[in-house]
């Protein structure tokens, strides 16, 4: 989709800025450009829709070279967001909205009607927001139409220069959350700058890691935290790799099959008889409808008349989709050491511990020694 | 003193209502060439690689003004002469406070220009705006307030100065006044003094009503946050 080949980029000062960069971002894969300030992420980005032209190389979109475009239009076929997001002042927020669908000609009404559907995707009515002013909204609404302003005439690429770099944690995680379930549905294919390795590995289907204006490693999050090239990368993602790693993982990866479950209204002396006989502590609990409940633990056993006696109710439960490092939080929390995976129907369909996470990231520092 | 000057205002309305009529005349025309050439100067030396331009036509206008009005219509007198123009009158008044009324709308136009958010300006050219399109959708309808505000400056200027084009035959306010210094009349040298200083005020009011009017909506709003 987006093809640059050999590209640098040499600035009239002669400082070199990006060096020889080629890659490939595919259709509908979320890239994102990540390094230290000064790496040439930024001037990468800007020389795929030509806001900085290229020294050498040449860059295709679709097959096309980007330098037989005319410059308004290839932009306009180009989603465009950046971190002072650039709302304009005098305009509303869905005259904001319509900048591109306006500069394309698009009939009036099909403008406006875009603007809605857009202020509905990024999460804001637009009976209530269509008429503000940018200096009416939050910094977090202003960035939630900056967002939906690169989406205005539906292009199919996009390019992101870290567009949600200025605003609050809460606010940046929660719009980072909701943006990725907005590209699930789109499927647009996404440039992203950033700095930030969090919010790499979180957004990106691949990183493209640089330093000095070079091309350092191109791998998906996962590859990068496991096999990070030289001691650059290793130093860049950070000595907790390890536990950046898990949020990559889901809960269904890792969980194991739950080989033992009793029912609640089983007598207490059947319990302490399962428990001996497989020499466990504990085993987790379910109702008659087959639904997890809690732990029972041999020591609640001895002093109590009935299993919903003894009964020790799971403080927090995982789905399997949920990312292992908040699995490992609740493990931590947990009187077993165990978590319980549960399908939305509230069944048992596996059980997380300690041993099993452990085993994983063996698997992972193996792989690291080759 | 200024009751003399109140009994020549009621009693010779249609005369004091014609010079001020003649002054407005002179002015108005002055400022909108002046706004014209003032705009369109200041646009073009407000874009890329004009910085020394800018510098120095901005410099060259704050000398123009400090010439002498007097000096300067004799100038003009003279230039005008040269071209065998009407070096008496209206022409060369007109002319002189176009050239004074300038360097305000300028210096206005090349800083609202050039202040507009940079973020803005890359995210314009970034969604495929051509350069003509920034300038009119984006740079222009936030500088149009500031440009307004130098306008003023210069009419309300602009509104003195005329009063000494009388000397030239240019008519105006300068009538009564140099009319009455010659022939020790000082009520109509107070009526006409008066008049222009009134003149002044209420063209200050009225523009300011009109800059207020031309700021966009989302600007005035973010102003009062």
């Amino acid at each position: 989709m987006i093809r640059l080949e050999h590209v640098s980029k040499v600035f009239s000062d002669g400082t070199e800025a990006v060096k020889d960069l080629s890659l490939e971002i595919a259709e509908g894969e979320f890239c994102v450009f990540l390094g230290p300030s000064g790496c040439g992420k930024t001037t990468s980005l800007k020389m795929i829709n030509r806001l900085i032209p290229i020294t050498r190389g040449k860059i295709y979109i679709n097959g096309v070279d980007t330098q037989k475009r005319n410059v308004n239009e290839l932009r306009r076929d180009i989603g465009y967001a950046i971190q002072n997001i650039g709302l304009f002042p005098h305009l509303t927020v869905a005259q904001n909205i319509s900048t591109v669908p306006m500069l394309k000609h698009w009939p009036r009404d099909r403008q406006h009607k875009r603007a809605r559907e857009l202020l509905d995707l990024v999460g804001m009515p637009p009976d209530t927001f269509m008429d503000r002013y940018p200096s009416e909204l939050s910094g977090g609404q202003q960035q939630r139409v900056g967002v939906a302003r690169c989406l205005g005439a539906d292009p199919p690429i996009l390019l992101m220069d870290e567009p949600f770099g200025a605003i609050d944690p809460i606010t940046r995680h929660k719009l980072q959350e909701e943006f990725l379930k907005i590209q699930e549905r789109l499927q647009k294919t996404i440039a992203f700058v950033t700095h930030d390795i969090d919010e790499a590995i979180k957004m990106g289907d691949t990183i493209a890691l640089m330093r000095n204006g070079e091309l350092i490693q191109y791998a998906d999050p996962a590859a990068l935290l496991a096999q990070p090239k030289d001691r650059f990368v290793r130093d860049f993602v950070g000595a907790d790799r390890v536990l950046k790693g898990l949020r990559l993982l889901r809960a269904r990866d890792v969980m194991r099959l739950p080989k033992l479950t009793i029912r609640l209204r089983e007598s207490v002396s059947d319990a302490i008889q399962l428990l001996e006989a497989r020499s466990r502590s504990w085993v987790p609990a379910i109702d008659d409808d087959g639904r997890f409940v809690g732990w029972i633990e041999r020591e609640d056993l001895e002093t109590s008349s009935s299993l919903t006696d003894a009964l020790t109710p799971a403080v927090s439960t995982a789905a399997p989709r949920t990312p292992l490092n908040e699995a490992l939080s609740m493990m931590l929390g947990s009187a077993t050491g165990s978590v319980a995976v549960l399908d939305d129907d509230e069944h048992l369909v596996g059980l997380l511990s300690f041993g099993a996470i452990r085993d994983v990231l063996a698997l992972d520092d193996e792989s690291e020694d080759e | 003193m200024i009751q003399q000057a109140w009994q020549y205002m009621i009693e010779y309305p249609d005369k004091l209502l014609g010079w001020t009529w003649q002054h407005l005349q002179i002015v108005l025309i002055a400022n909108a060439v002046a706004v014209v050439l003032g705009v369109l100067i200041g646009m073009w030396v407000s874009g890329k690689g004009r910085e020394q331009i800018a510098d120095g036509v901005i410099y060259g206008a704050s000398i123009l003004m400090t010439i002498p009005s007097l000096a300067l219509f004799g100038i003009l007198m003279g230039v005008l002469y040269a071209m065998s123009l009407p070096s008496i009158g209206m022409l060369p008044v007109v002319i002189a406070l176009t050239l004074y009324g300038l360097l305000p709308i300028i210096r206005n136009t090349h800083t609202a220009l050039r202040e507009v958010d940079p973020a803005m300006i890359e995210a314009g050219r970034g969604m495929g705006m051509s350069g003509l399109q920034l300038l009119l959708r984006v740079k222009m309808p936030l500088a149009v307030p500031v440009i307004l505000a130098g306008l003023r400056q210069a009419m309300v200027m602009n509104i003195g100065i005329a009063a000494i084009g009388s000397y030239l035959g240019a008519g105006g306010l300068g009538q009564p006044i140099f009319r009455g210094l010659a022939n020790y009349r000082k009520d109509l040298v107070l009526a006409g003094a008066i008049v222009v200083s009134v003149l002044a005020v209420l063209t200050d009011l009225v523009m300011s009503g009109v800059e207020r009017l031309v700021t966009p909506k989302g600007v005035r709003i973010g102003r009062k946050t």
